[in-house]
């Protein structure tokens, strides 16, 4: 797609006004060599935002470059281990671990130096590439540490580890105040977003979304709940089920749990197979493993769902909240995380600690459909003016020029 | 605006980006939320009560300060959130000023209760800070009439910077548009009044942007006719 088109096709969805802005900021950056550094190019959060923020970047007339870095197994058993420990597991990785975690770091680093030595501004996404840093001493522009991770308890031996990477950055980047950590550098907070083009959020003819009803023999007349998940304790699927239940004594009713197919996540079995015994055999309860790029089908069980769950008990931000309030749909959201600071009671939905709580919920907006649509359309307006990626690209573009000039509190630009 | 050779200048319309930063400030009871308010720096308070208009707020907000909204929903002190929500920010000087206002209403809680109040653990507050980005998006306005139609296609970060964040940056504590207004005419005198009566605190910049719209068309229109 060339450049105008681009512009064109986000100015039809997030508003003339934001990408006048996104342009009025950009022209700012012009002649600059912005380098994101990540890990994979397919799969994963990460790359899906870099993806399309990287062509946004462009089509604004933004020089900027996506690096990926590359390494053996090992690499990645070490990577993967961090991960979860920055989440709060308590994982041990092997000195062999960490040796060929920074040895890939330094065989890219050298492979990498035409291209990051001269950058004006770097974003290195993640842990994986953290320590690259290390080998540019003589780097000329600004680099900044992207961390995607929820880091509110993170497992403290291997973020003490990471911390003699990070500290070295001159900027780093959290989504969420909770996940910020004592550095001695600005610590930036810019929420995650979605991309409303993408599979999995772009609007869908009528037919394709009631094509799910078929293809996973639901009732197209009984009222449809839906919670998108991993099968993962936090995200309380056992709880959903006993929402379901209390519900359903007293309204029509059928839900789906959709998640990821058996993985090599010993845990996600146990949930699944414990869900599986909750569920019996009702036939209104319906249990669908996805592959990871189902986009289109999640997509459409979303706009298919009356409404949608997101039953946590602990969660980083819950994109799965902002794609369902991205379709309309209100949600009933576990009362943590960055689930607070979508779900507004009454409003866009509502919080809830306990089953009964979510049942109670969904039995009121089942039972008051006008309530329902107004609150997905208020969900819908607030994910378009704060969740969508071009208010992350926004944040990221005034950062630039932020650390570009110095950092004051207050910066005027071309007056 | 006057600049003193009976030559006007045109209003130039701006914009800005805010950045929200970690301050490393947490704070989980009300004792430690007095020593937050004490810590933190001015950015930090600005942002509370200005900056959140720009960031992820909800379009109707039950207080105008983040302080007050987690003495309520965090601490559950109802009373206290009523009381900080009552601070008016433009009626301090300084954003020193400002904090010791805070500082106060906090410690005259204290002094009234016998156990301190707590927050859950998840639902400490953070205390924030913001650095703002302004930008001259090339625009002006020439004749006062010209607001009716360059208001309402402003975006919600011109309508911020030129209403809210002008009540802290002017030497009068007013919005750009009362501050243009001023130097041209005796006749703008109503307008700038009805202008300072909204209060910005309990709406949207989409709505607040309405607001100011149906005003200046009110007005304009009404000359017209």
């Amino acid at each position: 797609m060339d450049n105008s088109k681009i512009l064109e096709s986000y100015a039809r969805v997030a508003g003339e006004d934001v990408m006048e802005h996104l342009k009025q900021l950009a022209a700012h950056l012009r002649g600059l060599k912005v380098v994101h550094v990540n890990s994979t190019r397919e799969g994963g959060g990460v790359a899906e935002i870099l993806r399309k923020l990287i062509p946004l970047k462009r089509a604004l007339g933004l020089d900027t470059h996506w690096e990926v870095i590359t390494g053996g197994q090992e690499f990645y058993q070490c990577t993967k281990s961090f991960h979860n420990a920055l989440q709060g597991d308590r994982v041990m990785v092997s000195d062999t671990l960490l040796q060929a975690y920074e040895d890939t770091n330094a065989a890219n680093a050298e492979r990498l130096k035409p291209v990051l030595q001269d950058a004006d501004v770097v974003f290195i996404h993640d842990p994986q590439p953290a320590p690259l840093i290390h080998f540019f001493p003589k780097r000329k522009g600004s680099w900044l540490w992207r961390c995607h991770i929820a880091t509110n308890r993170p497992y403290r031996p291997i973020w003490k580890y990471l911390r003699n990477w990070v500290t070295r950055y001159d900027a780093s980047i959290f989504s969420l105040p909770e996940f910020a950590q004592p550095l001695p550098h600005p610590q930036y907070l810019v929420p995650p977003s979605i991309d409303p083009l993408s599979d999995k959020n772009i609007a869908l003819p009528a037919k394709e979304v009631a094509a799910v009803f078929e293809q996973f023999k639901l009732d197209p007349v009984k009222p449809l709940i839906l919670q998108v998940s991993r099968f993962d304790r936090f995200k309380d699927p056992l709880g959903v089920v006993e929402a379901y239940r209390l519900a359903k004594n007293m309204v029509p009713l059928q839900l789906v749990l959709a998640g990821g197919g058996a993985s090599d996540d010993p845990e996600g079995e146990i949930v699944l197979n414990e869900v599986r015994l909750a569920a019996k055999d009702d036939p209104d309860i319906h249990i669908l493993l996805l592959p990871p790029d189902a986009h289109r089908t999640i997509n459409a069980l979303q706009r298919a769902a009356d409404l949608v769950l997101q039953k946590s008990t602990r969660e980083g931000f819950g994109l799965t909240v902002t794609e369902a309030m991205w379709k309309g749909k209100p949600v009933i959201g576990g009362d943590t995380g960055g689930i607070r600071l979508q779900v507004v009671n009454h409003h866009t939905g509502f919080l809830v600690s306990t089953p009964e709580g979510a049942a109670l919920r969904i039995r009121y907006l089942l039972h008051h459909r006008d309530k329902l649509a107004k609150m997905g359309r208020t969900a819908k307006a607030f994910v378009k003016e704060y969740f969508l990626i071009t208010r992350h690209l926004k944040e990221y573009l005034a950062l630039t020029i932020i650390l570009r000039m110095g950092g004051p509190d207050r910066i005027e630009v071309g007056m | 605006m006057d600049t003193g050779t009976g030559e006007q200048h045109p209003f130039l319309v701006r914009v800005c980006s805010l950045v929200a930063l970690a301050t490393g400030v947490r704070v989980q009871n009300l004792k430690e939320f007095r020593e937050g308010l004490v810590r933190a720096p001015q950015s930090s308070i600005y942002h509370h009560f200005w900056g959140r208009l720009l960031m992820r707020q909800f379009d109707e907000p039950e207080y105008n300060n983040d302080f007050a909204a987690w003495a309520s929903h965090g601490l559950h002190e109802k009373g206290l959130a009523e009381r900080l929500s009552a601070i008016n920010p433009t009626e301090f000087t300084d954003l020193e000023e400002l904090r010791q206002e805070l500082v106060e209403v906090v410690e005259m809680r204290l002094d009234e209760t016998e156990m301190v109040p707590w927050a859950k653990a998840d639902q400490q507050f953070q205390f924030i800070r913001s650095q703002i980005v302004v930008l001259d998006t090339g625009r002006e306005i020439c004749r006062p009439e010209d607001l009716t139609r360059v208001v309402p296609k402003m975006s919600n970060e011109s309508i911020f910077y030129h209403f809210i964040d002008a009540r802290r940056r002017t030497p009068d504590r007013v919005d750009d548009f009362s501050g243009w207004l001023i130097w041209m005419g005796e006749e703008y005198k109503e307008t700038i009044e009805r202008l300072k009566a909204i209060d910005p605190y309990f709406s949207s910049l989409k709505e607040l942007r309405e607001i100011i719209s149906q005003l200046f068309n009110e007005f304009f229109g009404n000359r017209e006719t």
